[in-house]
Protein backbone atom coordinates (compact mmCIF):
# COMPACT_ATOMS: atom_id res chain seq x y z
CA UNK A 1 0.00 0.00 0.00
CA UNK A 2 3.09 2.41 0.94
CA UNK A 3 4.31 1.51 -2.32
CA UNK A 4 1.49 2.90 -4.38
CA UNK A 5 1.45 6.22 -2.64
CA UNK A 6 3.41 8.95 -3.86
CA UNK A 7 5.65 10.77 -1.61
CA UNK A 8 5.97 7.91 1.17
CA UNK A 9 8.26 8.58 4.46
CA UNK A 10 11.44 7.93 3.70
CA UNK A 11 12.05 6.02 7.25
CA UNK A 12 9.19 3.71 5.20
CA UNK A 13 11.28 3.92 1.64
CA UNK A 14 14.19 2.63 4.20
CA UNK A 15 12.55 -0.02 5.24
CA UNK A 16 11.47 -1.36 1.81
CA UNK A 17 14.93 -1.17 0.65
CA UNK A 18 16.62 -2.91 3.21
CA UNK A 19 13.93 -5.38 3.08
CA UNK A 20 14.70 -5.72 -0.75
CA UNK A 21 18.82 -5.71 -0.77
CA UNK A 22 19.33 -8.24 2.36
CA UNK A 23 15.87 -10.07 1.97
CA UNK A 24 14.75 -9.84 5.56
CA UNK A 25 11.38 -8.87 6.48
CA UNK A 26 10.99 -8.47 9.98
CA UNK A 27 12.71 -5.94 11.99
CA UNK A 28 12.44 -7.66 15.24
CA UNK A 29 14.27 -5.10 17.95
CA UNK A 30 12.81 -2.04 15.69
CA UNK A 31 8.88 -3.46 16.55
CA UNK A 32 10.27 -3.97 20.14
CA UNK A 33 11.12 -0.41 20.22
CA UNK A 34 7.82 1.16 18.90
CA UNK A 35 5.77 -0.88 20.45
CA UNK A 36 7.71 -0.01 24.25
CA UNK A 37 6.91 3.51 23.00
CA UNK A 38 3.09 2.91 22.08
CA UNK A 39 2.69 1.43 25.52
CA UNK A 40 4.19 4.59 27.02
CA UNK A 41 2.00 6.43 25.22
CA UNK A 42 -0.59 4.63 25.91
CA UNK A 43 -0.05 4.18 29.41
CA UNK A 44 -0.69 8.25 29.60
CA UNK A 45 -3.92 8.29 28.39
CA UNK A 46 -5.02 5.72 30.43
CA UNK A 47 -4.19 7.31 33.42
CA UNK A 48 -6.20 9.93 31.56
CA UNK A 49 -9.16 7.60 31.27
CA UNK A 50 -9.22 6.36 34.38
CA UNK A 51 -9.08 9.43 36.49
CA UNK A 52 -12.15 10.36 34.95
CA UNK A 53 -13.72 7.37 34.95
CA UNK A 54 -12.88 7.58 39.05
CA UNK A 55 -14.37 10.63 39.58
CA UNK A 56 -17.14 10.25 37.49
CA UNK A 57 -18.31 7.02 38.82
CA UNK A 58 -17.59 8.52 42.38
CA UNK A 59 -19.78 11.56 42.12
CA UNK A 60 -22.21 9.96 40.62
CA UNK A 61 -24.62 9.56 43.32
CA UNK A 62 -24.68 13.11 43.81
CA UNK A 63 -24.44 14.35 40.09
CA UNK A 64 -27.61 12.47 38.97
CA UNK A 65 -30.07 12.68 42.74
CA UNK A 66 -29.01 16.37 43.78
CA UNK A 67 -27.59 17.50 40.91
CA UNK A 68 -29.59 21.32 40.65
CA UNK A 69 -29.51 21.37 44.94
CA UNK A 70 -25.54 20.92 44.64
CA UNK A 71 -24.78 23.58 42.09
CA UNK A 72 -27.13 26.11 44.27
CA UNK A 73 -26.84 25.22 47.65
CA UNK A 74 -24.16 27.06 50.06
CA UNK A 75 -21.20 25.22 51.41
CA UNK A 76 -22.24 23.51 54.95
CA UNK A 77 -21.23 21.40 57.83
CA UNK A 78 -23.85 18.25 56.30
CA UNK A 79 -22.53 16.27 53.33
CA UNK A 80 -26.00 15.59 52.21
CA UNK A 81 -26.87 19.14 51.99
CA UNK A 82 -23.88 21.09 51.17
CA UNK A 83 -23.59 22.11 47.50
CA UNK A 84 -20.90 24.79 45.69
CA UNK A 85 -22.90 27.83 44.82
CA UNK A 86 -20.27 30.07 46.63
CA UNK A 87 -17.59 28.46 45.14
CA UNK A 88 -18.60 28.82 41.84
CA UNK A 89 -19.51 32.19 42.68
CA UNK A 90 -15.72 32.59 43.42
CA UNK A 91 -14.08 31.02 40.62
CA UNK A 92 -16.74 33.29 38.50
CA UNK A 93 -15.68 36.23 40.26
CA UNK A 94 -11.89 35.89 40.10
CA UNK A 95 -11.88 34.65 36.68
CA UNK A 96 -13.44 37.76 35.63
CA UNK A 97 -10.90 39.87 36.98
CA UNK A 98 -8.21 37.62 35.35
CA UNK A 99 -9.87 38.10 31.99
CA UNK A 100 -10.48 42.11 32.35
CA UNK A 101 -6.67 42.18 33.78
CA UNK A 102 -4.42 39.93 32.58
CA UNK A 103 -5.83 39.46 29.10
CA UNK A 104 -5.44 43.49 27.64
CA UNK A 105 -2.20 43.95 29.94
CA UNK A 106 -0.45 41.15 28.01
CA UNK A 107 -1.69 41.14 24.47
CA UNK A 108 -0.67 45.18 25.08
CA UNK A 109 2.81 43.77 26.32
CA UNK A 110 3.61 41.41 23.83
CA UNK A 111 1.96 43.94 20.78
CA UNK A 112 4.91 46.01 22.16
CA UNK A 113 7.40 43.48 22.72
CA UNK A 114 7.18 42.22 19.15
CA UNK A 115 6.04 45.25 17.15
CA UNK A 116 7.04 48.54 18.71
CA UNK A 117 9.99 47.67 21.06
CA UNK A 118 13.65 48.49 20.06
CA UNK A 119 16.33 45.92 20.53
CA UNK A 120 18.19 46.97 23.25
CA UNK A 121 18.86 45.78 27.14
CA UNK A 122 15.42 46.63 28.43
CA UNK A 123 13.96 44.84 25.63
CA UNK A 124 15.98 41.59 26.09
CA UNK A 125 15.48 42.48 30.25
CA UNK A 126 12.10 42.43 30.23
CA UNK A 127 11.86 39.42 27.69
CA UNK A 128 14.33 37.27 30.02
CA UNK A 129 11.93 38.19 32.64
CA UNK A 130 8.70 37.26 31.72
CA UNK A 131 9.66 33.70 30.45
CA UNK A 132 11.24 33.68 34.22
CA UNK A 133 8.60 34.54 35.47
CA UNK A 134 5.90 32.01 33.67
CA UNK A 135 8.32 29.00 35.75
CA UNK A 136 7.75 30.63 39.00
CA UNK A 137 5.70 28.27 41.22
CA UNK A 138 2.16 28.91 42.04
CA UNK A 139 2.57 28.93 45.89
CA UNK A 140 4.96 31.93 45.80
CA UNK A 141 2.42 34.08 43.60
CA UNK A 142 0.17 33.17 46.66
CA UNK A 143 2.62 34.83 48.62
CA UNK A 144 3.00 38.16 46.44
CA UNK A 145 -1.20 37.97 46.84
CA UNK A 146 -0.87 37.86 50.41
CA UNK A 147 1.84 40.61 50.82
CA UNK A 148 0.95 43.15 47.96
CA UNK A 149 -3.01 43.06 47.47
CA UNK A 150 -4.06 41.46 50.95
CA UNK A 151 -1.35 43.60 53.12
CA UNK A 152 -0.32 46.25 51.40
CA UNK A 153 -3.27 47.44 49.60
CA UNK A 154 -5.98 45.84 51.81
CA UNK A 155 -7.88 48.87 51.85
CA UNK A 156 -8.59 48.95 48.33
CA UNK A 157 -8.82 45.06 48.05
CA UNK A 158 -11.08 44.54 51.08
CA UNK A 159 -8.14 42.16 52.24
CA UNK A 160 -8.90 38.53 51.92
CA UNK A 161 -11.40 39.21 49.14
CA UNK A 162 -12.36 37.70 45.86
CA UNK A 163 -10.78 41.06 44.29
CA UNK A 164 -7.31 39.81 45.63
CA UNK A 165 -7.54 36.61 44.83
CA UNK A 166 -8.72 37.53 41.07
CA UNK A 167 -5.56 40.06 41.14
CA UNK A 168 -2.94 37.59 42.11
CA UNK A 169 -3.97 35.01 39.87
CA UNK A 170 -3.93 37.99 36.92
CA UNK A 171 -0.42 38.37 37.74
CA UNK A 172 0.20 34.07 37.97
CA UNK A 173 -1.44 33.79 34.15
CA UNK A 174 0.33 37.33 32.68
CA UNK A 175 3.56 35.31 31.93
CA UNK A 176 1.84 32.53 29.91
CA UNK A 177 -0.61 35.66 27.77
CA UNK A 178 2.50 37.33 27.37
CA UNK A 179 4.07 34.38 25.86
CA UNK A 180 1.47 32.79 23.72
CA UNK A 181 0.28 35.98 22.63
CA UNK A 182 3.91 37.13 21.11
CA UNK A 183 4.07 33.75 19.50
CA UNK A 184 0.85 34.17 17.76
CA UNK A 185 1.77 38.03 16.91
CA UNK A 186 5.78 36.55 15.96
CA UNK A 187 3.77 33.85 13.22
CA UNK A 188 2.27 36.74 11.04
CA UNK A 189 4.10 36.55 7.46
CA UNK A 190 6.35 39.08 6.82
CA UNK A 191 4.44 39.67 3.75
CA UNK A 192 1.25 40.46 5.53
CA UNK A 193 3.23 43.70 7.20
CA UNK A 194 5.06 45.00 4.04
CA UNK A 195 2.21 44.60 1.63
CA UNK A 196 0.36 47.28 4.37
CA UNK A 197 3.40 49.67 4.63
CA UNK A 198 3.71 49.27 0.47
CA UNK A 199 0.14 51.04 0.12
CA UNK A 200 0.76 53.56 3.03
CA UNK A 201 -0.11 52.30 6.35
CA UNK A 202 0.57 53.45 9.08
CA UNK A 203 2.36 51.14 11.71
CA UNK A 204 -0.63 51.53 14.03
CA UNK A 205 -2.91 50.76 10.84
CA UNK A 206 -0.95 47.79 10.20
CA UNK A 207 -1.27 46.56 13.77
CA UNK A 208 -4.76 46.63 13.68
CA UNK A 209 -5.95 45.50 10.96
CA UNK A 210 -3.54 42.96 9.69
CA UNK A 211 -1.82 41.83 12.35
CA UNK A 212 -3.96 41.55 15.12
CA UNK A 213 -6.48 39.79 13.06
CA UNK A 214 -4.31 37.20 11.77
CA UNK A 215 -2.92 36.27 15.04
CA UNK A 216 -6.29 36.56 16.82
CA UNK A 217 -6.72 32.58 16.79
CA UNK A 218 -3.25 31.78 18.38
CA UNK A 219 -3.98 35.05 21.05
CA UNK A 220 -7.35 33.61 21.67
CA UNK A 221 -6.08 29.53 22.04
CA UNK A 222 -3.33 31.31 24.25
CA UNK A 223 -5.70 33.29 26.61
CA UNK A 224 -8.05 30.93 27.02
CA UNK A 225 -5.90 28.14 28.32
CA UNK A 226 -4.21 30.39 30.64
CA UNK A 227 -7.96 30.81 31.84
CA UNK A 228 -8.00 27.37 32.21
CA UNK A 229 -5.32 27.30 34.43
CA UNK A 230 -6.13 29.93 36.44
CA UNK A 231 -9.41 28.79 36.94
CA UNK A 232 -7.79 25.50 38.57
CA UNK A 233 -5.14 26.90 41.14
CA UNK A 234 -5.90 26.16 44.30
CA UNK A 235 -2.35 27.21 46.23
CA UNK A 236 -1.98 30.84 45.09
CA UNK A 237 -5.62 31.85 46.59
CA UNK A 238 -5.81 29.49 49.75
CA UNK A 239 -2.19 31.77 50.66
CA UNK A 240 -4.37 34.54 49.90
CA UNK A 241 -6.53 33.52 52.34
CA UNK A 242 -9.68 31.90 50.52
CA UNK A 243 -12.28 30.35 53.00
CA UNK A 244 -11.92 26.21 54.09
CA UNK A 245 -14.84 25.62 55.49
CA UNK A 246 -18.63 27.19 55.72
CA UNK A 247 -18.80 30.98 54.25
CA UNK A 248 -20.81 33.90 55.23
CA UNK A 249 -21.61 35.61 51.90
CA UNK A 250 -25.05 34.41 50.00
CA UNK A 251 -25.28 37.17 47.27
CA UNK A 252 -26.70 35.40 44.22
CA UNK A 253 -23.79 34.25 42.05
CA UNK A 254 -24.01 37.07 39.60
CA UNK A 255 -23.49 39.86 42.30
CA UNK A 256 -20.01 42.20 41.86
CA UNK A 257 -20.61 42.54 45.76
CA UNK A 258 -18.38 39.02 45.67
CA UNK A 259 -15.32 41.24 44.90
CA UNK A 260 -15.06 42.98 47.96
CA UNK A 261 -15.92 39.90 50.44
CA UNK A 262 -14.47 37.01 51.76
CA UNK A 263 -14.56 33.86 49.08
CA UNK A 264 -13.79 30.98 48.11
CA UNK A 265 -13.58 28.86 44.52
CA UNK A 266 -13.51 25.34 43.66
CA UNK A 267 -10.51 24.09 43.76
CA UNK A 268 -10.17 25.98 46.87
CA UNK A 269 -13.22 23.83 47.67
CA UNK A 270 -11.94 20.65 46.42
CA UNK A 271 -8.94 21.09 48.42
CA UNK A 272 -10.50 21.46 51.87
CA UNK A 273 -13.45 18.46 51.34
CA UNK A 274 -10.59 15.93 49.92
CA UNK A 275 -9.06 16.18 53.22
CA UNK A 276 -12.59 16.00 54.95
CA UNK A 277 -13.35 12.52 57.46
CA UNK A 278 -16.97 12.25 56.83
CA UNK A 279 -17.73 9.82 54.90
CA UNK A 280 -20.27 12.22 52.52
CA UNK A 281 -17.70 14.32 51.58
CA UNK A 282 -16.14 12.04 49.19
CA UNK A 283 -18.82 11.93 46.87
CA UNK A 284 -19.15 15.37 47.56
CA UNK A 285 -15.70 15.86 46.43
CA UNK A 286 -15.43 13.53 43.02
CA UNK A 287 -18.78 15.69 42.28
CA UNK A 288 -17.25 19.16 42.59
CA UNK A 289 -14.01 17.73 40.69
CA UNK A 290 -16.47 16.79 37.72
CA UNK A 291 -17.89 20.51 37.95
CA UNK A 292 -14.43 21.78 37.93
CA UNK A 293 -13.27 19.61 35.04
CA UNK A 294 -16.41 20.13 33.36
CA UNK A 295 -15.20 24.26 33.66
CA UNK A 296 -11.82 23.79 32.99
CA UNK A 297 -11.85 21.08 30.33
CA UNK A 298 -14.55 23.08 28.43
CA UNK A 299 -12.21 25.90 28.12
CA UNK A 300 -9.04 24.00 27.36
CA UNK A 301 -11.43 21.76 24.36
CA UNK A 302 -12.47 25.46 23.02
CA UNK A 303 -9.00 26.32 22.07
CA UNK A 304 -7.26 22.97 21.09
CA UNK A 305 -10.50 22.74 18.60
CA UNK A 306 -10.37 26.53 17.71
CA UNK A 307 -6.71 26.24 17.05
CA UNK A 308 -7.43 23.11 14.86
CA UNK A 309 -9.81 24.84 12.24
CA UNK A 310 -7.32 27.82 11.93
CA UNK A 311 -4.49 25.62 11.40
CA UNK A 312 -6.41 23.41 8.87
CA UNK A 313 -7.64 26.89 7.51
CA UNK A 314 -4.28 28.17 7.30
CA UNK A 315 -2.98 24.92 5.28
CA UNK A 316 -5.53 25.06 2.53
CA UNK B 1 2.17 49.40 25.67
CA UNK B 2 5.50 49.95 26.80
CA UNK B 3 3.90 50.08 30.28
CA UNK B 4 1.89 47.11 30.03
CA UNK B 5 5.21 44.99 29.46
CA UNK B 6 6.96 46.78 32.17
CA UNK B 7 4.02 45.47 34.29
CA UNK B 8 6.01 42.22 34.58
CA UNK B 9 9.17 43.67 35.65
CA UNK B 10 7.13 45.40 38.44
CA UNK B 11 5.30 41.95 39.34
CA UNK B 12 9.24 40.12 39.38
CA UNK B 13 10.11 42.95 41.91
CA UNK B 14 7.15 42.54 44.01
CA UNK B 15 7.42 38.75 44.20
CA UNK B 16 11.29 39.75 45.38
CA UNK B 17 9.84 42.46 47.89
CA UNK B 18 7.30 40.23 49.51
CA UNK B 19 9.42 36.76 50.13
CA UNK B 20 12.80 39.26 51.33
CA UNK B 21 10.54 41.39 53.40
CA UNK B 22 9.65 38.66 56.09
CA UNK B 23 12.51 35.97 55.43
CA UNK B 24 15.12 38.78 56.99
CA UNK B 25 12.74 39.26 60.00
CA UNK B 26 12.76 35.12 60.41
CA UNK B 27 16.65 35.34 60.02
CA UNK B 28 16.87 38.16 61.98
CA UNK B 29 14.60 36.52 64.73
CA UNK B 30 16.91 33.69 64.54
CA UNK B 31 19.78 35.51 64.93
CA UNK B 32 18.33 37.38 67.84
CA UNK B 33 17.17 34.25 69.76
CA UNK B 34 20.07 32.56 68.98
CA UNK B 35 18.00 29.48 67.67
CA UNK B 36 19.80 28.82 64.73
CA UNK B 37 19.69 24.68 65.77
CA UNK B 38 16.17 25.21 65.45
CA UNK B 39 17.11 24.78 61.80
CA UNK B 40 18.18 21.06 62.14
CA UNK B 41 15.64 19.99 64.32
CA UNK B 42 14.11 16.37 63.94
CA UNK B 43 11.16 17.50 61.36
CA UNK B 44 9.01 21.00 60.39
CA UNK B 45 6.52 21.54 63.11
CA UNK B 46 6.61 25.38 62.30
CA UNK B 47 4.29 25.81 65.61
CA UNK B 48 6.50 24.36 67.76
CA UNK B 49 9.65 26.07 66.24
CA UNK B 50 10.92 23.31 64.77
CA UNK B 51 12.12 24.48 61.07
CA UNK B 52 14.03 21.84 60.28
CA UNK B 53 14.90 22.55 56.30
CA UNK B 54 16.39 19.30 55.78
CA UNK B 55 12.86 17.41 56.31
CA UNK B 56 11.27 20.16 53.47
CA UNK B 57 14.54 19.40 50.96
CA UNK B 58 14.22 15.48 51.22
CA UNK B 59 10.53 15.71 50.96
CA UNK B 60 10.59 17.70 47.83
CA UNK B 61 13.50 15.50 46.37
CA UNK B 62 11.74 12.25 47.20
CA UNK B 63 8.43 13.56 45.26
CA UNK B 64 10.76 15.26 42.26
CA UNK B 65 12.55 11.94 42.15
CA UNK B 66 9.10 9.73 42.03
CA UNK B 67 7.89 12.23 39.58
CA UNK B 68 10.59 12.20 37.50
CA UNK B 69 10.77 8.47 37.58
CA UNK B 70 6.92 8.30 36.00
CA UNK B 71 7.54 11.23 33.39
CA UNK B 72 10.38 10.98 31.99
CA UNK B 73 10.18 7.69 30.69
CA UNK B 74 6.22 7.89 29.88
CA UNK B 75 7.08 11.84 28.60
CA UNK B 76 9.82 11.06 26.87
CA UNK B 77 7.92 7.61 24.80
CA UNK B 78 5.21 10.01 24.21
CA UNK B 79 7.24 12.41 22.23
CA UNK B 80 9.24 9.90 20.63
CA UNK B 81 6.25 8.43 19.00
CA UNK B 82 4.28 12.15 18.56
CA UNK B 83 7.55 13.38 16.68
CA UNK B 84 9.00 10.09 14.81
CA UNK B 85 6.31 7.15 14.40
CA UNK B 86 2.71 8.70 14.67
CA UNK B 87 0.66 9.32 11.51
CA UNK B 88 -0.74 12.76 11.48
CA UNK B 89 -4.01 11.42 11.77
CA UNK B 90 -2.90 9.48 15.00
CA UNK B 91 -1.44 12.85 15.92
CA UNK B 92 -4.08 15.10 15.54
CA UNK B 93 -6.21 12.10 18.26
CA UNK B 94 -3.25 11.58 20.53
CA UNK B 95 -1.89 15.04 21.36
CA UNK B 96 -5.19 17.23 22.45
CA UNK B 97 -5.40 13.71 24.99
CA UNK B 98 -2.06 14.82 26.64
CA UNK B 99 -2.95 18.66 26.33
CA UNK B 100 -6.48 17.30 28.10
CA UNK B 101 -3.93 16.04 30.78
CA UNK B 102 -1.72 19.18 31.13
CA UNK B 103 -5.08 21.39 31.80
CA UNK B 104 -6.25 19.32 34.57
CA UNK B 105 -6.11 21.08 37.65
CA UNK B 106 -3.75 20.14 40.09
CA UNK B 107 -6.19 19.48 43.30
CA UNK B 108 -7.63 16.78 41.11
CA UNK B 109 -4.50 15.15 40.60
CA UNK B 110 -3.83 15.28 44.84
CA UNK B 111 -7.37 13.85 45.27
CA UNK B 112 -6.31 11.38 42.65
CA UNK B 113 -3.81 10.46 44.39
CA UNK B 114 -5.19 10.46 48.13
CA UNK B 115 -8.58 8.17 47.03
CA UNK B 116 -6.69 6.23 44.05
CA UNK B 117 -3.10 5.89 42.80
CA UNK B 118 -2.44 5.25 46.79
CA UNK B 119 -5.06 2.58 47.74
CA UNK B 120 -4.53 0.76 44.31
CA UNK B 121 -1.20 1.34 43.17
CA UNK B 122 0.99 1.93 46.17
CA UNK B 123 -0.35 0.12 49.11
CA UNK B 124 -1.03 -2.98 46.77
CA UNK B 125 2.55 -2.82 46.51
CA UNK B 126 4.21 -1.94 49.83
CA UNK B 127 2.65 -1.32 53.11
CA UNK B 128 1.95 2.29 53.80
CA UNK B 129 -0.15 4.62 54.81
CA UNK B 130 -2.95 6.35 53.04
CA UNK B 131 -1.40 9.15 52.79
CA UNK B 132 2.40 8.75 51.57
CA UNK B 133 5.34 10.75 49.65
CA UNK B 134 5.05 7.77 47.10
CA UNK B 135 2.24 8.40 46.26
CA UNK B 136 2.22 11.93 46.21
CA UNK B 137 5.20 11.82 43.62
CA UNK B 138 3.07 9.78 41.47
CA UNK B 139 0.09 12.50 41.41
CA UNK B 140 2.72 14.83 40.84
CA UNK B 141 5.18 12.74 38.02
CA UNK B 142 1.36 12.55 35.87
CA UNK B 143 1.01 16.03 36.26
CA UNK B 144 4.67 16.38 34.48
CA UNK B 145 4.01 13.89 31.87
CA UNK B 146 2.89 16.79 29.33
CA UNK B 147 5.50 19.05 30.20
CA UNK B 148 8.37 16.45 29.52
CA UNK B 149 6.79 15.12 26.15
CA UNK B 150 5.88 18.74 24.76
CA UNK B 151 9.13 20.12 25.11
CA UNK B 152 10.60 17.10 24.34
CA UNK B 153 8.76 16.65 21.11
CA UNK B 154 9.31 20.52 19.94
CA UNK B 155 13.03 19.21 20.28
CA UNK B 156 13.21 16.60 18.17
CA UNK B 157 10.74 18.20 15.47
CA UNK B 158 13.18 20.53 15.05
CA UNK B 159 16.04 18.02 14.49
CA UNK B 160 15.70 18.78 10.24
CA UNK B 161 14.90 15.56 8.18
CA UNK B 162 17.78 15.85 6.69
CA UNK B 163 19.90 13.88 9.35
CA UNK B 164 17.24 11.19 9.44
CA UNK B 165 17.50 10.53 5.50
CA UNK B 166 21.61 10.32 5.88
CA UNK B 167 20.59 7.71 8.70
CA UNK B 168 18.47 5.67 6.67
CA UNK B 169 20.36 5.84 3.44
CA UNK B 170 23.24 4.59 5.62
CA UNK B 171 21.45 1.36 6.19
CA UNK B 172 20.05 2.59 9.79
CA UNK B 173 16.68 1.11 11.02
CA UNK B 174 13.73 3.30 12.67
CA UNK B 175 14.75 2.48 15.69
CA UNK B 176 18.48 2.70 15.43
CA UNK B 177 17.80 6.68 13.50
CA UNK B 178 15.77 7.51 16.56
CA UNK B 179 18.00 6.39 19.35
CA UNK B 180 21.54 6.99 18.25
CA UNK B 181 20.69 10.28 15.45
CA UNK B 182 17.69 12.31 16.42
CA UNK B 183 17.67 11.55 20.52
CA UNK B 184 21.43 12.93 20.01
CA UNK B 185 20.63 15.86 17.74
CA UNK B 186 17.97 16.83 20.18
CA UNK B 187 19.74 16.28 23.57
CA UNK B 188 19.97 19.99 25.06
CA UNK B 189 16.30 20.22 24.27
CA UNK B 190 15.70 17.51 26.14
CA UNK B 191 17.81 18.33 29.20
CA UNK B 192 15.99 21.64 29.15
CA UNK B 193 12.30 19.42 28.76
CA UNK B 194 14.51 17.66 32.12
CA UNK B 195 15.25 20.42 34.22
CA UNK B 196 11.85 22.45 33.28
CA UNK B 197 10.29 19.30 34.59
CA UNK B 198 12.26 19.14 38.11
CA UNK B 199 11.35 23.08 38.52
CA UNK B 200 7.85 21.56 38.24
CA UNK B 201 7.74 18.94 40.17
CA UNK B 202 9.76 20.70 43.55
CA UNK B 203 6.83 23.95 42.55
CA UNK B 204 3.56 21.07 42.11
CA UNK B 205 1.68 22.21 45.45
CA UNK B 206 -1.56 21.08 45.72
CA UNK B 207 -1.08 17.39 44.89
CA UNK B 208 1.63 17.10 47.67
CA UNK B 209 -0.49 19.02 50.09
CA UNK B 210 -3.76 16.34 49.72
CA UNK B 211 -1.56 13.36 48.83
CA UNK B 212 1.16 13.36 51.17
CA UNK B 213 -0.06 13.65 54.63
CA UNK B 214 2.18 16.00 55.98
CA UNK B 215 -0.44 18.87 56.82
CA UNK B 216 0.41 18.98 60.89
CA UNK B 217 4.48 19.22 60.34
CA UNK B 218 6.44 16.14 59.20
CA UNK B 219 9.45 14.25 61.11
CA UNK B 220 12.35 13.93 59.31
CA UNK B 221 12.20 10.62 56.82
CA UNK B 222 14.07 9.61 53.75
CA UNK B 223 11.68 6.95 52.95
CA UNK B 224 9.25 7.49 50.53
CA UNK B 225 6.36 5.36 51.67
CA UNK B 226 5.93 7.40 54.95
CA UNK B 227 4.15 10.90 54.95
CA UNK B 228 6.16 13.94 54.83
CA UNK B 229 6.29 17.26 53.34
CA UNK B 230 7.65 19.22 50.95
CA UNK B 231 8.96 23.03 50.42
CA UNK B 232 5.47 23.52 49.23
CA UNK B 233 3.15 21.42 51.10
CA UNK B 234 4.45 23.49 53.95
CA UNK B 235 3.42 27.02 53.16
CA UNK B 236 0.05 25.61 52.17
CA UNK B 237 -0.33 24.06 55.82
CA UNK B 238 0.67 27.58 57.11
CA UNK B 239 -1.63 29.23 55.10
CA UNK B 240 -4.60 28.84 57.72
CA UNK B 241 -2.35 30.13 59.99
CA UNK B 242 -1.77 33.99 58.51
CA UNK B 243 -4.74 35.60 59.94
CA UNK B 244 -4.16 33.44 63.20
CA UNK B 245 -0.08 33.58 64.18
CA UNK B 246 -0.21 31.04 66.83
CA UNK B 247 2.88 29.33 68.34
CA UNK B 248 6.41 30.39 68.06
CA UNK B 249 6.76 33.86 66.93
CA UNK B 250 8.64 33.17 63.95
CA UNK B 251 6.00 31.00 62.79
CA UNK B 252 4.40 32.75 60.71
CA UNK B 253 7.74 34.63 58.77
CA UNK B 254 9.15 31.00 58.23
CA UNK B 255 6.40 30.72 55.46
CA UNK B 256 8.09 33.12 53.62
CA UNK B 257 11.48 31.82 54.50
CA UNK B 258 10.33 28.56 52.79
CA UNK B 259 9.05 30.78 49.82
CA UNK B 260 12.36 32.20 49.02
CA UNK B 261 14.12 29.11 49.46
CA UNK B 262 11.65 27.56 46.52
CA UNK B 263 11.65 30.70 44.69
CA UNK B 264 15.79 30.45 44.49
CA UNK B 265 15.85 26.97 43.88
CA UNK B 266 13.53 26.96 40.85
CA UNK B 267 14.72 30.31 39.23
CA UNK B 268 17.85 28.60 38.96
CA UNK B 269 16.69 25.60 37.23
CA UNK B 270 14.82 27.39 35.10
CA UNK B 271 17.63 30.15 34.08
CA UNK B 272 19.70 27.06 33.02
CA UNK B 273 17.19 25.36 31.04
CA UNK B 274 16.68 28.60 29.29
CA UNK B 275 20.54 28.45 28.57
CA UNK B 276 19.94 24.97 26.96
CA UNK B 277 16.81 26.15 25.09
CA UNK B 278 18.86 28.87 23.65
CA UNK B 279 22.11 26.61 22.59
CA UNK B 280 19.62 24.24 21.27
CA UNK B 281 17.99 27.01 19.20
CA UNK B 282 21.48 28.21 17.61
CA UNK B 283 22.16 24.97 16.46
CA UNK B 284 19.31 24.29 14.16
Amino acid sequence: MALSQIGIGSDVAADITRARLTGKRADVSGTAFRTALQIGLSLSVIVLVVLLADVLTGGWSVLTTRLGEFLTAPLRANPAQAGIAQSLAGTLWTGMVVVLLSFPIGIGAAIYLEEYAPQNRLTRFIEVNVRNLAGVPSVVYGILGFTIFVQWSGGFTGGRTALAGGLTLACLVLPIVIITSSEAIRSVPRAIREGGYGVGATQWEIIRTFVLPYAAPGILTGTVLSLARALGEAAPLILVGAVQGRLASQDPIWDPAWLTERFTAMPVTVADWATRPEEGFVANTAAAIVVLLAIVLLFNLGSILLRNRYERKRHR
Amino acid sequence: MLVSAVVSVVISALILVSLLGETFTFVKGLAETGTWSSLWADGWFPRRGQYSVATLLMGSLIVTLVAMAVAIPLGLAGAVYLSEYARPSVRRLLKPALETLAGIPSVVLGVFALTFISPEVVQRFFEAPQANLAAAGLGVGILTIPLVASVSEDAMRSVPAALREASYGLGARKATTCVRVVLPAALSGLVAALILAVSRALGETMVVAIAAGGSAGALFTADPLRPGTTMTAAMIAQAGGTDQVKGDALTFQSLFFVGTLLFGITLSLNLVAGRFVRRFRNVY
